[in-house]
C-alpha cells in the first residue's frame, strides 16, 4: 500500500485549498470563470491535480496567467488554447474531442450496445432453440406459483 | 529475534500454501480422499503461521524495534499506539502481510464452515486459495521482505507519513483489503467450479455470503477512504476520481454486478456462466488495481524509486492468476448448460440491464484509467483523463440505473407485469415532480442536473418503499397481518431494501454537495466576520499548542445564525518535524443536512490568516448512505439461506422427513 | 462455434491489458512531450545574469544549432547535470542558459563555483517566458536548430548516456543536414520517441 498511500500523499500532500487570497480577482464573474478554467487544467508536476486544486509553484503561476489572461479580454476559450499551445492536451482533464480520443468518447456507448446486442441474439436463438410454449393450464399454474408476494 | 521468527512464518506459511495448492487439487482429480482432505488443515496452518508473522511485524512496531528496515522507514518512536499499530500495514511490505493475513483468512473460515461443501468443490476451492497465497507470498519473499534488518540500527525511525497518521486512513487499509481478497473467494469458487464443470442453485447460493462479506467491507472501506479526503485535504472534495481511487471503485461495481447476478443463479438457475465470468472479473480487477497502486504505472516513478522488478513479478501473477483463469474459462465455459429462459421484461431481465450498466460503468473506469497509459504505448501522444471525462459519461450510466432500481424489484421473477410496477410507482412520480418544482423554485442558479439528480434520489428512495410495502400489503390488510408478513419477510430481502435506500441517500448528497457548496476564500484579522450560506463565522484568532510528535496552530471560529450562536470550530494546521511535513486538520460543524467546514492557511505577515470556509449541502449523506449500504448488506448476510451450513441443515432435514 | 468466440473475448482483451501493463512498467508517466518539438521557439526577452553581458531573446538562438538549457542553483538534479553541460561546452557545443527562478547572486555563485558552461544566460525571475517555452520542472533541455526552431527536448538531468544516445546525434544531424531536415530519428530509449 506504500505506493497506493504515497500516491496519494504526492496528490494531496500540500495542506489546505489551493487558491490564495491574494490571487484573486475583484470581480467576482471575472474570478468564477478562471476558477472554472482552473478546474479543466491539469497541474504538469502533482500528477492527477487540477491547478485550481494543487499549491505546487507553476500551478499558482497558471493560476495568476489564466487571470491576466482573462483580465486583459480573452474568452475562457482563448485561455485555455493559450495554455494547450505551451504544454499540449495533457494539461486538458477533459480530454479533447478528436481521432485520437474517439475510443475514449465513443467507447462507453459502443461497449453498452455491443454487450446488449449480444446478449440479445443470444437469448433469442435459446429461445428459438429451447422454448417449448406451454399449455394453457400449465401457463396458469406457473403464473399463479410466480406471483407469490413473498418470493423476493 | 522476534522478526526473525516472523520471516519463518512466511516462509512456512509459503510451504502451507504449496500443499494446500496443490495434492487437494490433484486429489480431487483422482477422487483421492486423503489427499482432498489436505486442503483444511493446510489452510488452518497457513493462516496461524501468516499470523504470526502479522504479529512478529506488530510487535516490531509498537516495541519500536528499529533495526528493522520497515519500522525505521515508517515508524517513530515518538508516534501514538494507533499510529504504530496502522504503521504495520501503512507501507508496501506490511500491507501486503495484511493482504495475506486476509487472504489467509478466509481459506481458513471455508475450511473451518465448508463443511457442508461436496469435497471435491471445497477441495478445489482451497487449493486456487492456497495457490493465489503461494504467488503472493513468493512475491513477499523475494521482492518484499517486511523483515529485513538494518545493521547498524538507527536511533529512532524516519516516521509515517503524517497524512497517513489520521483515524480515518488508519482503518481504510483493512476495510479496502477485506473487499479485494474477500473477492477471492468467489473468484476461487469460480475458478473450481470451471474444473469441476458444473455450477447450480447450490453453489451460487455458497458464492453469495463471501461476496456479500467482500462488498461491505469494500463498500465501507470506499466511504472512508473518501471521508478522510474530505476532511483532510482542505477543500471539502472527496471524490477525484484519481488512478488510486478508481482501482477500488472498479471492483465495487463489477463486485455489484456480481452480487446481483449470483441472485439469478441462485433462485432461477440462469446466467451461470456470466456469473462466474463475473467473478472471475471482480478478483481480477482488484488484482489489477494492487499492480497499478504499486507498479508505478500510473503514479510517477520519478519521485519515488520504485523497484522494478516488484512491478514485472506482480505482472506475472497477474498473468498467470487472470490469464490462466480466463483461458479455462473459454475452454470450459461454452459447455456449461443454460438455465432457466425468461421474458425480457421480468426480474431476470432487469437483473441482465443492472449487470449490463454496471459493468459498462466499471469498463468506463477502467478506460479512462488505462487509456492515457495506452494511447501514449501505441504512440498516439499524452492525454489526461480527469474528472470532467468521468461525470460526462457516469452520469448518463447511473440515471437509467437508477430509474431501473425502483421499477426491478416489482418485476416479477421470468415474466414481469412493467405497466402494473409503473401505477404503484404513481406516489415516486408524484415524489419526483414535487422535488424537482420545489429545487427549482429554491434554487433556480443550480445546475439542471442537479434538480434531476435530487429527483431521482426521490424516485428511487420512494420506489424502494412502495415495493417493500407492498410486500407487507401495507394498508391493503390489517396491520397486524402486515406485521406477520414482516416478521416472515427472507433478511435479504430487507437487505435489498435497506441498500437501496442507501444509494438514495448518496445520490441525494453526492447530488447537492457538488452542486450548492458555497466557498468562502479571504484574509481575516481577530475580530473579523464572512457570511457563508446565512452563518456567520467570527476568527477569533490562533494559539500554537503541542501534540505527541507535531505542534499545532489551532484557530477559531465562532459561528452564529441570526444572532444566535451555533458551534466553535476550531481548525488545525500541525507541523511534523520529523519529515518536515505540514498536514491540515478541518474543523466540522454537521447539522446532517450540511456541514460547515472551516480551514486555516498561512499568516498573512501580519495578524491576518488566510481561511477557507465552506458550507456544503447533504454531505453527510454522502457518507451515511455508505453505511446504509454496508449495512443492508449486512443484513442480507444474516439471512438464514445464506448462513453458512443452512443447505447442510436443510438437506438433513429434508433426510429424516424422508425417513 | 461462434458462440464459443464470445468466450474467448476476455481472454484476448486480457492479452492486450498485460501487453500495455508490461510496456509501461518500462515507461516514466511524469514524463510530458513538449508541445513545441518542431516549431519556432517563442519569442522572449530577458535580462542577463552579468550586467556587462548581453540578455537572451529568440534571435539569439538563430544561425547555429544550439543547446536551452534551463537551470536554477537551488536544483539539485541541474547539479548532477553540470558536469555534462562543461563537457558539450568544450566541445563546441553553444548552449544558452534559462535561469529559473533564482536569486541572480546565488546563481553567480554557483557558476563561479562549478564553472560556466553557457554562451549567453537570460534570467527568468517569475518564471514567466518559462511558460511560454512550456517547461514544467528544472532541469530541462531543448535543442534548437539553426533557423531557431524547437527541435527536441529533453526533460529532468541529462545522464551521459542520454547524452551520446540522444542529444548529441540529435545535434550532429541537425548539423550536417541543416535546419531543413525534416525528422530526426531517434532510438527507442530517447524521450519523446515514438513507440
Amino acid at each position: 500500500m506504500k505506493a497506493a498511500l504515497i500516491a496519494i500523499a504526492l496528490l494531496f500532500a500540500l495542506p489546505a485549498g489551493a487558491v490564495e487570497p491574494d490571487e484573486m480577482l475583484a470581480d467576482p464573474v471575472l474570478e468564477q470563470r478562471a476558477r472554472e478554467i482552473s478546474k479543466n487544467l491539469r497541474c504538469l508536476v502533482c500528477q492527477n491535480q487540477s491547478i485550481d486544486d494543487s499549491n505546487a509553484e507553476l500551478a499558482r503561476d497558471l493560476r495568476i496567467l489564466v487571470r491576466q489572461r482573462l483580465v486583459s479580454g480573452d474568452t475562457d476559450e482563448e485561455v485555455t488554447q493559450f495554455v494547450v499551445a505551451r504544454y499540449g492536451d495533457f494539461v486538458l482533464l477533459k480530454p479533447p474531442f478528436k481521432s485520437t480520443t474517439y475510443v475514449l468518447w465513443f467507447g462507453p456507448a459502443v461497449i453498452f450496445t455491443l454487450a446488449a446486442f449480444t446478449l440479445v441474439v443470444l437469448q433469442r436463438r435459446r429461445a428459438r432453440v429451447e422454448a417449448k410454449p406451454l399449455s394453457p393450464a400449465e401457463r396458469r399454474r406457473l403464473d399463479s406459483l410466480l406471483d407469490d408476494g413473498l418470493d423476493p | 529475534m522476534i522478526p526473525e521468527i516472523g520471516h519463518y512464518a512466511l516462509i512456512l506459511a509459503l510451504f502451507a500454501a504449496l500443499i494446500q495448492g496443490t495434492l487437494p487439487l490433484a486429489g480431487a482429480q483422482r477422487a483421492d480422499a486423503a489427499w482432498m482432505a489436505l486442503a483444511r488443515p493446510a489452510a488452518g496452518i497457513q493462516f496461524i503461521f501468516i499470523l504470526t508473522a502479522f504479529l512478529a511485524l506488530m510487535h516490531a512496531y509498537v516495541t519500536s524495534d528499529f533495526s528493522v528496515l520497515n519500522v525505521v522507514n515508517n515508524s517513530h518512536s515518538a508516534k501514538p499506539l494507533l499510529y504504530k499499530i496502522s504503521g504495520v500495514w501503512g507501507n508496501h511490505e506490511g500491507s501486503m502481510v495484511l493482504w495475506m493475513l486476509i487472504l489467509s483468512l478466509f481459506g481458513c473460515a471455508v475450511a473451518l464452515f465448508g463443511g457442508n461443501l461436496p469435497p471435491t468443490l471445497r477441495a478445489r476451492v482451497l487449493a486456487v486459495q492456497g495457490l493465489i497465497g503461494t504467488g503472493f507470498l513468493l512475491f513477499m519473499l523475494f521482492t518484499s521482505n517486511p523483515f529485513e534488518r538494518v545493521f547498524p540500527a538507527p536511533l529512532d525511525g524516519n516516521d509515517l507519513n503524517p497524512l497517513l497518521q489520521d483515524p480515518g486512513l488508519a482503518f481504510h487499509p483493512p476495510f479496502l483489503y477485506l473487499g479485494y481478497v474477500g473477492f477471492s473467494m468467489a473468484f476461487s469458487f469460480a475458478i473450481a467450479a470451471l474444473i469441476e464443470g458444473r455450477v447450480d442453485a447450490a453453489w451460487a447460493r455458497w458464492v453469495r455470503p463471501w461476496t456479500l462479506v467482500a462488498w461491505c467491507s469494500l463498500t465501507l472501506g470506499i466511504a472512508l477512504g473518501s471521508w478522510w479526503a474530505y476532511y483532510e485535504l482542505g477543500w471539502g472534495g472527496w471524490w477525484f476520481w484519481d488512478p488510486v481511487e478508481n482501482a477500488s471503485f472498479m471492483p465495487w461495481l463489477a463486485g455489484t454486478a456480481l452480487l446481483h447476478s449470483a441472485t439469478v443463479a441462485e433462485k432461477r438457475d440462469a446466467l451461470k456462466s456470466w456469473t462466474i465470468l463475473l467473478a472471475i472479473i471482480t478478483f481480477s480487477l482488484s488484482l489489477i488495481g494492487t499492480f497499478l497502486v504499486r507498479s508505478g504505472v500510473l503514479t510517477s516513478v520519478h519521485t519515488f524509486a520504485q523497484d522494478p522488478t516488484r512491478g514485472l513479478f506482480i505482472l506475472g501473477l497477474l498473468i498467470i492468476a487472470i490469464g490462466g483463469s480466463l483461458v479455462l474459462y473459454a475452454l470450459r465455459a461454452p459447455a456449461m448448460k443454460a438455465g432457466g429462459l425468461f421474458a425480457p421484461i421480468s426480474r431476470e431481465g432487469s437483473l441482465v440491464l443492472n449487470n449490463l450498466l454496471l459493468m459498462t460503468a466499471a469498463a468506463t473506469v477502467f478506460l479512462g484509467t488505462l487509456y492515457p497509459l495506452v494511447l501514449d504505448a501505441v504512440g498516439g501522444g499524452t492525454v489526461s483523463v480527469g474528472p470532467p471525462y468521468f461525470t460526462a459519461t457516469f452520469v448518463p450510466l447511473m440515471v437509467p440505473m437508477i430509474v431501473l432500481m425502483a421499477i426491478a424489484p416489482m418485476l416479477a421473477w421470468k415474466r414481469g407485469d412493467l405497466a402494473g410496477a409503473f401505477t404503484r410507482l404513481r406516489l415516486a412520480a408524484a415524489v419526483v415532480v414535487v422535488i424537482a418544482l420545489g429545487t427549482w423554485y429554491l434554487k433556480s442558479e443550480g445546475p439542471v442536473l442537479a434538480v434531476l439528480g435530487l429527483a431521482l434520489a426521490g424516485w428511487l428512495f420512494t420506489g424502494t418503499l412502495i415495493e417493500f410495502s407492498g410486500r407487507l400489503k401495507l394498508f391493503r390488510i390489517g396491520m397486524r397481518e402486515s406485521l406477520r408478513r414482516a416478521a416472515h419477510l427472507p433478511r435479504a430481502t430487507y437487505g435489498m431494501t435497506i441498500a437501496h435506500a442507501g444509494i438514495a441517500i448518496v445520490v441525494a448528497g453526492i447530488t447537492a454537495s457538488s452542486a450548492w457548496q458555497t466557498e468562502k476564500i479571504q484574509v481575516l484579522r481577530p475580530g473579523e466576520t464572512v457570511e457563508v450560506a446565512g452563518y456567520i463565522f467570527t476568527f477569533e484568532g490562533t494559539q500554537e499548542l503541542q501534540g505527541p510528535n507535531y505542534t499545532i496552530e489551532r484557530g477559531t471560529f465562532q459561528v452564529s445564525r441570526d444572532g444566535a450562536p451555533i458551534a466553535r470550530l476550531f481548525p488545525e494546521r500541525r507541523f511534523y518535524p520529523v519529515q518536515g511535513r505540514q498536514t491540515t486538520e478541518a474543523a466540522i460543524y454537521t447539522t446532517w443536512f450540511a456541514d460547515l467546514y472551516a480551514v486555516i492557511g498561512d499568516a498573512d505577515g501580519e495578524d491576518g490568516r488566510v481561511t477557507r470556509l465552506y458550507h456544503n449541502p447533504l454531505v453527510p449523506w454522502i457518507w451515511v448512505g455508505a453505511v446504509v449500504m454496508a449495512m443492508g448488506g449486512a443484513v442480507s448476510l444474516s439471512d438464514r439461506r445464506h448462513r453458512v451450513g443452512a443447505p447442510a441443515r436443510r438437506r438433513a432435514a429434508a433426510a429424516s422427513a424422508r425417513a | 462455434m461462434p458462440k464459443r468466440i464470445a468466450f474467448i473475448v476476455p481472454a484476448v482483451l486480457f492479452l492486450v491489458l498485460a501487453v500495455t501493463l508490461w510496456w509501461g512498467l518500462g515507461h516514466d508517466p511524469s514524463i510530458v512531450p513538449s508541445a513545441l518539438i518542431d516549431k519556432p521557439a517563442p519569442a522572449f526577452k530577458l535580462p542577463p545574469l552579468e550586467e556587462e553581458n548581453p540578455g537572451l531573446s529568440e534571435q539569439d538562438l538563430e544561425g547555429q544549432v544550439s543547446l536551452v538549457n534551463v537551470f536554477a542553483s537551488w536544483c539539485l538534479p541541474c547539479r548532477a547535470e553540470h558536469p555534462i553541460l562543461m563537457r558539450l561546452a568544450e566541445d563546441d557545443v553553444t548552449i544558452f542558459g534559462l535561469n529559473y527562478k533564482d536569486k541572480p547572486e546565488d546563481a553567480r555563485n554557483w557558476l563561479g563555483r562549478l564553472g560556466d558552461p553557457y554562451s549567453q544566460i537570460g534570467v527568468d525571475l517569475d518564471g514567466r517566458v518559462s511558460i511560454d517555452w512550456g517547461i514544467y520542472g528544472v532541469p530541462e533541455t531543448f535543442v534548437v536548430d539553426s533557423s531557431g526552431r524547437i527541435r527536441y527536448k529533453h526533460i529532468g538531468p541529462m545522464a551521459p548516456r542520454d547524452l551520446e544516445e540522444c542529444i548529441r546525434p540529435v545535434i550532429e544531424r541537425l548539423k550536417e543536414q541543416g535546419p531543413g531536415l525534416e525528422t530526426v530519428e531517434l532510438p527507442a530509449s530517447c524521450q519523446g520517441s515514438k513507440g
